[in-house]
């Protein structure tokens, strides 16, 4: 895929500064709501973070124009290429955030809570850290360093 | 075969398997049907794959441009030396992967219970993303690369949720997540491509960045390599890989592994040698291939569940072909693509070999596995074979494919290169010992040592113990057997992994024939764009 016309490109991009700003807005806001526990504010959050990215192929089109058809001056009219991406972008989005709906809702059905859980591992290690325990795995005897049991083993019976 | 038009066969990798998605969908109330469909169509990728590989190395790259617009206005799909490889092996796998799932399919519905795969979705979606992953492959322009990619993440979401059971929730909202904001990366970096030169195929963009200043060009390869980064899970961007992969179904994790990361891998390949050959950006990417060698392979020595432990192998590995990338050099992009080829069987295979561990013994868990050796010595055979060769020990293709990358670190012979080369080593040798680990505690010691070591009947499942009227089951008695299909699939990638090794000498040639014309870059240009366009 290629433009149409590339020198239309070059000679007439001149970055819409309103859309530029609204591409930040929606980016940052996207992103605020995205590093949210609850899954359904990181889904609105990918929402805004996509509209973001959206609107920044309008920016990239340049100058506003008439409508891509045969017969009309190539100067005049818009660049249809970044249109066509950008539909083909938002139709994805569409369907991936209906996808990540119906899990956020298989989650509260689940859960009851539409918080994304900790990774189950992730919980395990936590727990056994917090317990000052180690792995299953590991084997004390085969360990040349002391553990945090033997010292407390030898604060109970201090050696003469 | 010379009036045949081959260029004409390039885009049947990505429509076949979407017309066999469409027909495994309408005979979703025949599973005998869905399955005759989808060996057909996946066994015709693969001999489309072979003649374009051979096609490729006979006469360059098989160029078509889609619909006839005049060039280059249209989509064009290129399989070049490098396309063709990976959609051979790819092919290959999701070939065998599928097979698998059949076995894997009947055996439990022969069962009482629910099925792990349920049949009806899961052709059609496997199909779709085979056809993701080929048309990611043959992608000619940064878009198609975008929409291949998307269409094969799609497929993956469906694949890890399937049945939508607790845990792959919880891993999938994780990687749909994740995936997204990868994909949101990518789009600014196509628009960023676009903005700055008119156009977003690859050829036409090889000659056009060549013009644009250092800076604005270190941007869009920074952006465009920080999205194949996530997909491709290099660190740091790699932690979604072992927290999601595991929960899949065995046939899903496995076909996973093997290419969904190397998809991103690919597209590193590409951009790096196509569009941005003067710079290499060495030490940067020597660290984080560094630094995924050597977090990846931590992360799988400390882990104690066998999925977990080939997640976390599978994302070290990624570094060996980052290193290779790295290096910018010839002999380095030929190791890392040989490295490819090598990886997405071994890893596969090892994934299945886990499926059936997990049949076999009902977990996978370290801690309460045990005699597996004696319990089935055919999937014991299969484990070690497979554990060796990932580890690169001499003479099979893990170790050739080290060998080649270690080899290109020394020619290049940079402080960090060295650095490199070492954690190579050191990564291999860490590999190997979590493998043996995992021999050692699975597969050689009886079920009776193993520290969480259930009751003997409930350790092999509660299938013997209950029906047999009190007979006391064997230690290592499995209870169920495993079912000729899967066995047979994933005897058949054990060795495919050995039939690397045996016609090493002809690919590896193969591959520093597909880095040369990467290096150059000639071939791919100019057989893609027609000459009035090239300037």
């Amino acid at each position: 895929m290629t433009s149409l016309a590339p020198t239309l490109i070059e000679s007439t991009l001149q970055p819409n500064i309103t859309l530029v700003l609204v591409t930040v807005g929606l980016v940052a806001a996207g992103t605020a709501l995205a590093l949210d526990r609850s899954l359904v504010r990181v889904l609105l959050g990918m929402v805004l973070i996509g509209n973001g990215v959206a609107v920044l192929y309008l920016v990239i089109s340049g100058r506003a124009g008439r409508a891509p058809f045969v017969g009309e001056d190539p100067a005049a009219m818009s660049d249809p290429l970044p249109q066509a991406m950008v539909l083909t972008a938002i139709v994805i989005s569409l369907a991936t955030i209906g996808f990540l709906l119906a899990l956020s809702y298989r989650l509260w059905q689940i859960s009851g809570t539409d918080d994304v859980p900790d990774d189950a591992e992730d919980a395990h290690i936590q727990r056994l850290a917090l317990e000052d325990q180690t792995s299953s795995t590991y084997d004390p005897s085969e360990a040349s360093t002391t553990t945090s049991d033997e010292l407390a083993d030898e604060d109970r019976s201090p050696t003469p | 075969m010379n009036g045949f038009p081959v260029p004409d066969l390039v885009p049947l990798p990505v429509l076949l398997p979407l017309l066999g998605a469409a027909l495994t969908l309408a005979f979703r109330r025949s599973p005998r049907l869905q399955r005759a469909v989808s060996i057909a169509v996946l066994a015709a990728v693969v001999a489309v794959a072979g003649l374009l590989v051979w096609r490729t190395d006979v006469s360059g790259p098989q160029v078509l441009w889609l619909g006839a617009w005049q060039e280059p206005l249209g989509i064009s799909l290129v399989a070049d030396r490098l396309s063709a490889l990976m959609l051979l092996v790819s092919s290959i796998v999701t070939l065998f992967v599928l097979v698998f799932a059949i076995g894997q399919g009947q055996a439990e519905s022969e069962e009482e219970g629910e099925s792990e795969t349920p049949l009806t979705i899961f052709h059609p979606t496997y199909l779709v993303l085979a056809a993701g992953v080929s048309n990611a492959f043959l992608a000619g322009d940064l878009f198609n690369l975008f929409v291949g990619f998307e269409i094969l993440l799609f497929s993956s979401y469906v694949l890890l949720t399937l049945g939508g059971a607790s845990a792959r929730i919880h891993a999938g909202t994780t990687y749909v997540v994740v995936s997204l904001l990868s994909s949101a990366l990518f789009l600014v970096g196509i628009a960023a491509v676009y903005a700055a030169t008119g156009t977003v195929n690859l050829a036409q963009l090889s000659i056009r960045i060549g013009h644009l200043s250092p800076a604005v060009a270190l941007v869009l390869q920074l952006c465009l390599l920080t999205a194949f980064a996530i997909k491709a899970a290099i660190f740091p961007m790699s932690a979604w890989l072992p927290d999601s992969y595991p929960t899949a179904p065995a046939p899903v994790t496995a076909v996973f592994a093997g290419l969904l990361t190397k998809v991103g891998v690919y597209a590193i390949i590409r951009v790096q040698t196509l569009l941005f050959p003067d710079s290499p950006l060495q030490g940067l990417l020597m660290w984080a291939a560094l630094l995924t060698m050597v977090v990846g392979i931590l992360g799988a020595v400390s882990q104690s569940g066998l999925k977990r432990i080939l997640s976390f192998t599978l994302v070290s590995h990624i570094g060996y072909m980052v290193f290779g990338i790295a290096l910018a050099t010839p002999a380095g992009t030929a190791g890392a693509i040989f490295y490819v080829a090598h990886h997405i069987t071994i890893q596969t295979a090892l994934f299945l070999i886990t499926g059936l561990v997990e049949r076999l013994a009902g977990t996978t868990s370290l801690d309460r596995l045990g005699g597996l050796a004696v319990a089935s010595p055919v999937l014991a055979t299969l484990f070690f074979v497979s554990a060796m060769n990932l580890s690169g020990i001499p003479p099979l293709s893990g170790f050739l494919a080290k060998v080649g990358l270690l080899d290109a670190g020394i020619a290049v012979g940079t402080p960090l290169a060295w650095v490199l080369v070492v954690g190579g080593i050191v990564t291999s040798l860490l590999t190997l010992y979590a493998l043996a680990k995992v021999w050692s505690q699975a597969f050689w010691r009886t079920l009776a040592d193993a520290p969480q070591s259930p009751t003997p009947a409930a350790g092999a499942g509660d299938v013997g113990g209950v029906g047999d009227g009190g007979v006391a089951v064997l230690v290592e008695a499995p209870a169920r057997t495993l079912p000729r299909t899967m066995l047979a699939a994933t005897a058949a990638m054990t060795a495919v992994g050995l039939l690397i090794t045996v016609v090493a000498g002809p690919l590896y040639a193969f591959t520093q024939r597909a880095a040369a014309d990467l290096t150059s870059r000639a071939p791919y240009v100019t057989s893609v764009l027609p000459e009035e366009v090239r300037r």
